[in-house]
């Protein structure tokens, strides 16, 4: 890890502003539906905020994106717009997807935000398509598939590896390992200790990294974008990290180790972030609770807007099902 | 540019591959042994593809049916049009996730942002003694899902034009191929076919029966033995299953006030429930008989030649329910 290139000042500062945003939007999101306002499909990314913060700082927007249900934090680090995103969730027409797709299958091309799935493990199978053509293009770009630890043993996750390692496609897969998959443990879904092992059996170069780490987190992606750029085929990365939420808002957690959640949340990677900014002099407490105002005023109109649109009209029903609207 | 020759439906869909990899440099070609170093496909269907066109373009998969349809999604989005290759029909159930999930559903979800303009070529059909997980028709799974539309030509001059449509269609086009068609010459006339319009295959006045593929002939043989007895059955060659041609079988249907519908499908269940729904719908009062629908038995495909024959649907057993339609 010592040789990964490590994040400048201004990077640092840039890794903590997303991080900052997906807090305060996850934030606001559960506040929300502890209202009973919305009731939505939501799976908090709360406490992994580091992971797409840190991956996007190389990534452009026509890099794409392939994310799960458990994505927003990945989709707002990689530039998805709050307002549209908002709008999605209170099922408003002005939606990125019309109100149509939901959480789960957020959607933004302009962003690189290219499928959303709820399947488990079904962004890889896309993601290697969207390398394939990435390297046809021949413009540099990589495509990347972020995914959970239980998602790795899927059938897609191998099928996708190995042929993304043929082809030295520019695919990043990105494991965010919360070392657990809804109730069920790591130790009780496979017999290794760490996931980016199976990357060597497919040819590929894997590594596991403090996920919550800026340095770690932003220097493996770093490594990893450089390679798929130059042409010399797909990484694995499995970030370490760990879900404050639990799988659904309402869990009560109760599968995990006595104490294994309020000690990860004592580890909170975001405020230690922003004390690390101040103590090395990034920012200033004043810079900072500026900014984080700035972010929060952002979101409070994003979510207004939201609200005051309209739902789609039931015609939409017809619309988007073929490229020819259904007669 | 059109010439009339004899050909086989399987020079037909070389022909309509070289042709829509010729017209549109973002067409591309993958699946198991489709490149010509692994032999042109099993039946040689895309031989001579990878050889004019490159192995970027033409790419060998290992045997990954998710990965093979998940990289045509993502290269479809990503702005090319994959035509990927599933072996045998059976073998799609390994992609369903990709192909009912994803392939079909990511248009609606995003709200219009992101097209799947693929097609997927599959062979199948009864007939070799190749049993239960080799030889079904599975139409009906993918005309019940929105969103994919399915194709099945019954001969050389509809496989090429209806194929080449398919390529050019912004949505997904599954394209079901049928192994005893792909040797059997006939008239060849190189034109686009457009989607979801059926054929007249035979005018008559007396009944209709309503088919696609290999069931054509069979049909086409029992209407020209009943006009030896003066009953003239007029012949529906779908073509286009999904989104099927309503307008030309209800007028059809309108016209003879009776109705058979034949696939070599299983019948319980099949696209013949559908159709005959409809036909009670629009025409109730105009029947002189309910519809008859022939199908394949309800069983696997067997795999002895007695029990192979009796299961699937022959000139025999489509003549007998005719002639109880008429009687
Ligand atoms: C194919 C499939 N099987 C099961 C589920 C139900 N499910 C949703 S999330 C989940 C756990 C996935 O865990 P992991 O991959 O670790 O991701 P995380 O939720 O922890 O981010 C399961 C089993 C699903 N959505 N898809
Ligand atoms: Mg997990």
């Amino acid at each position: 890890m010592s040789n990964y290139p490590t994040p400048d000042k201004a990077t640092l500062l840039e890794i903590y502003r997303k991080a900052a945003t997906i807090k305060l939007n996850d934030e606001r999101i559960i506040k929300e539906m502890k209202s009973g306002r919305l009731v939505t499909p939501y799976y908090s990314g709360r406490g992994q905020e580091i992971i797409p913060s840190a991956l996007a700082m190389s990534l452009n927007d026509d890099d794409y994106l392939c994310t799960i249900y458990r994505g927003t934090h990945d989709m707002v680090a990689k530039g998805f717009p709050l307002d549209t995103m908002w709008a999605e969730l209170a099922g408003r027409v002005t939606g990125s997807c019309k109100g149509k797709g939901g959480p789960m299958h957020l959607t933004h091309p302009e962003s690189g935000c290219m499928v959303t799935t709820g399947i488990v493990g079904s962004s890889m199978p896309i993601a290697v398509g969207l390398g394939w053509a990435a390297k046809l293009d021949g413009k540099g770009q990589v495509a990347v598939a972020t995914f959970g630890d239980g998602a790795s043993n899927i059938g897609a996750f191998h099928e996708s590896m190995n042929m993304a390692a043929l082809f030295d496609l520019p695919v990043i897969f990105l494991c965010q390992n919360n070392l657990y998959a809804e109730h069920t443990s790591m130790q009780k879904s496979t017999k290794i200790d760490r996931y980016s092992k199976r990357a060597d059996a497919y040819g590929m170069v894997g590594v596991t990294v403090n996920g919550n780490d800026p340095d770690e987190m932003y220097g493996a992606a770093k490594v990893a974008i450089d390679r798929a750029r130059a042409g010399e085929g797909p990484t694995m990365i499995e970030a370490m990290t760990f879900r404050f939420n639990g799988h659904l808002i309402g869990d009560m957690c109760d599968y995990m180790k006595h104490g294994e959640l309020a000690e990860a949340k004592q580890e909170d990677p975001v405020p230690a972030l922003r004390q690390r900014l101040i103590d090395e002099g990034i920012a200033s407490e004043d810079e900072l609770a500026g900014m984080e105002s700035g972010i929060k005023e952002v979101i409070e109109a994003a979510v207004a807007a939201a609200y005051d649109a309209d739902y789609p009209d039931a015609i939409e029903l017809k619309r988007d099902v073929f490229a020819q609207e259904i007669a | 540019m059109t010439e009339t020759t004899k050909i086989t439906m399987l020079e037909a869909i070389n022909r309509a591959l070289h042709d829509a990899m010729e017209a549109d440099p973002k067409v591309l070609a993958l699946g198991e042994e489709v490149a010509d170093p692994e032999e042109g496909g099993v039946m040689g269907v895309t031989k001579g593809l990878s050889t004019k066109f490159g192995a970027e373009r033409v790419v060998s998969t290992p045997i990954s049916e998710q990965a093979i349809i998940g990289s045509a999604i993502g290269a479809a989005i990503g702005g090319y049009r994959p035509v990927a290759e599933i072996m045998l029909m059976n073998f799609v159930a390994v992609a369903m996730d990709m192909l009912t999930n994803h392939a079909a559903k990511l248009r609606f979800m995003s709200g219009g942002q992101t097209a799947v303009p693929m097609v997927v070529r599959t062979m199948t059909g009864s007939g070799f003694s190749t049993g239960g997980q080799h030889s079904d028709y599975l139409e009906a799974w993918f005309a019940h899902t929105p969103g994919m539309k399915v194709v099945a030509p019954s001969n050389p001059t509809d496989a090429y034009g209806l194929l080449r449509a398919a390529i050019e269609d912004d949505d997904p086009v599954l394209f079901i191929e049928n192994i005893q068609l792909y040797f059997m010459p006939a008239d060849f006339t190189a034109e686009k076919i457009p989607l979801g319009k059926a054929r007249i295959a035979r005018e008559g006045s007396d009944l209709t029966i309503i088919t696609h593929s290999l069931m054509v002939n069979h049909a086409m043989a029992v209407a020209d033995q009943m006009a030896k007895d003066g009953t003239e059955a007029e012949v529906i060659d779908l073509r286009t299953i999904s989104p099927w041609d309503r307008e030309t079988v209800l007028a059809s249907v309108k016209k003879t006030g009776r109705a058979l519908i034949v696939h070599e499908a299983v019948k319980e269940f099949g696209i013949g429930a559908e159709i005959a729904s409809v036909i009670n719908e629009e025409l109730f009062g105009q029947l002189k008989a309910p519809v008859k629908r022939v199908g394949g038995a309800f069983c696997a495909v067997p795999y002895c030649k007695p029990l192979e024959s009796a299961f699937a649907p022959s000139a025999d057993s489509i003549g007998k329910a005719a002639l109880e339609l008429v009687a």
